[in-house]
């Protein structure tokens, strides 16, 4: 195809736009809507599990071992551990850096009733490992082995953190790719109907062209371009408004609830991923709905 | 050019708009086919452009079997095939030369040709100052003048027109097949399908007469035969 036929291919695309204003705009405002929300949901979902992420790392599982477990022994047992697919890191601590940090917790105001147990350490038995896991999701199969190790005393860990967790990222995600679809499946009709009112205008051109001997392309790329055309600008608009908003609303957000020192992820690392996945699905979507009207419509 | 045999088109099954017919027109003929409505004129020419299928026959065009010709083949065999209508069929949302060089467009031509082609063609059909107009603004032989050239511009080995001077006044007619001829004497094969008697007896041309579906005659340096 010749540069020249593509450029009049383009701006016959364009025309189209211009000719079916209202009909363009709508589908380009259903578009620009169905964008935002994604991108709405994408920053809560991306920020949520950012935010789960961080929670994640400070779930942990403790492994108390059994009375007069010798050290080489103990050190066998973190290797093991270590070797899981589940296990993030381990820490182990010992039974004096136990009592350290229960007299920092407990008896910071009054020390002096620590000194009540001189060198006698009251958590003699209290050497422990501290597991940290990729993810919460797979805390139950790791306390399976763990309990079924040997020279292990106790495991502690909480099933409710850990199942609450995988639990709210299951509804967000479900829901929001519910939404996401609904809003999709309006798209792709109304950039459908848009083409259709296109079609029917041009219809008497497009009698004359087929007469003429232009090709099923020559005939179709213009209605393609508008789908296109449509799809990418109605998913330009939101991303721009989503830049400009993300930063203050993160803002706003961790002033607001400052209390919960919740940590957000940077706009940038949002667009990163926000950015190709929403102009490639207003393209596919503008694609796919102008593709599926000319087959409909269009009989060259 | 053109090789009909026993070419027979039903729209209904058992009622025949064009009924066996046999029809040659060679290369650079001139031929009128005339008609009343219902003749099956306008069919035949649906039929010469692939628009239609025929239900029995064989058609040759341009050495072209229609019957062998894939979907993908029919864009570049209309190619050598000009069309003109009665109601003229310009883009009225684009002027004079637009709507010219559109024909062009479709068949890829480069922007460098059209700008030479597209006013060659507008001073052959005498409305070289015009080329901005839209054809609201024109008359109907004007607009006619426009139709024809945006047939021609493709330089198209065979003109077909379908009752070209129906809306035109006896002084637009006469410029019109004027122009045909013109066109004809330039090497291009033409076929007009018309109901103006008083053009057909006066040029003298081949005339084919078809009625309720059947070529009742077929006279070279005819007249207009049927009556109504």
């Amino acid at each position: 195809m010749r540069i020249s036929t593509l450029f009049y291919l383009i701006k016959q695309g364009m025309k189209n736009i211009y000719r079916n204003k209202m009909f363009s705009l709508a589908s380009i405002a259903t578009m620009t809507a169905c964008i935002f929300l994604f991108g709405l949901f994408f920053s809560l979902v991306t920020n949520f599990r950012h935010i789960v992420k961080v929670a994640e790392e400070g779930v942990g599982v403790t492994v108390f071992f059994n009375e007069g477990l010798s050290e080489s022994e103990i050190q066998e047992l973190g290797k093991k551990i270590e070797k899981r697919d589940e296990v993030m890191h381990i820490t182990f601590v010992s039974a004096e850096e136990a009592w350290e940090e229960y007299q920092q917790v407990y008896f910071k105001e009054h020390p002096e009733l620590a000194d009540g147990f001189k060198d006698d350490n009251p958590l003699a038995n209290s050497a422990h490992y501290e597991i940290f896991l990729k993810s919460v999701e797979k805390q139950d199969s790791l306390v399976d082995y763990l309990t079924s190790l040997e020279g292990v005393r106790r495991v502690n860990h909480s099933d409710v953190v850990a199942n609450t967790l995988t639990d709210v990222n299951m509804i967000v995600a479900y829901v929001s790719v519910a939404i996401i679809i609904i809003l999709l499946a309006v798209a792709i009709f109304l950039i459908g109907n848009t083409i259709t009112v296109g079609i029917a205008v041009r219809k008497e051109e497009i009698a004359i062209m087929k007469l003429i001997g232009a090709t099923d392309i020559f005939v179709r790329a213009p209605f393609v371009i508008e789908g296109a055309v449509i799809g990418l600008v109605g998913s330009a608009i939101p991303l721009v408004i989503i830049y400009i908003l993300y930063n203050k609303v993160i803002q706003f957000m961790a002033e607001k609830f400052s209390i919960l020192s919740l940590e957000f992820l940077p706009v940038d690392n949002i667009f990163r991923y926000l950015l190709p996945v929403s102009l490639a699905i207003g393209l596919g979507v503008g694609l796919f709905g102008s593709l599926t009207t000319i087959r409909k419509h269009l009989r060259v | 050019m053109i090789h009909l045999e026993n070419v027979r088109k039903e729209y209904i099954e058992g009622n025949a708009a064009v009924n066996g017919i046999a029809l040659h027109v060679e290369k650079g003929e001139f031929v009128f086919v005339v008609g009343d409505s219902g003749s099956g004129k306008s069919t035949l020419i649906k039929l010469l452009l692939k628009e239609l299928e025929p239900t029995d026959g064989e058609i040759v065009v341009n050495r072209t079997h229609l019957k062998s010709l894939k979907k993908k083949e029919i864009p570049l065999f209309r190619r050598n095939i000009g069309v003109v209508f009665q109601d003229f069929r310009l883009l009225k949302d684009r002027n004079v030369y637009e709507n010219i060089a559109f024909a062009q467009r479709v068949i890829e031509t480069s922007t460098k040709k059209i700008r030479k082609n597209v006013p060659a063609m507008l001073s052959l059909v005498g409305l070289a100052g015009k080329y901005r107009s839209y054809p609201k603004q024109l008359s109907g032989g004007e607009q006619q003048r426009v139709a024809l050239a945006r047939a021609l511009v493709n330089e198209p080995t065979l003109l077909l027109a379908d009752e070209p001077t129906g809306n035109l006044d006896p002084k637009n007619s006469w410029e019109i097949m004027k122009l045909l001829e013109e066109v004809n004497r330039r090497g291009t094969t033409v076929l007009v399908v018309t109901h103006n008697r008083e053009i057909v007896d006066a040029m003298k041309k081949r005339v084919v007469t078809m009625k309720k579906g059947v070529i009742i005659s077929d006279e070279k340096k005819g007249g207009y035969l049927y009556e109504n």
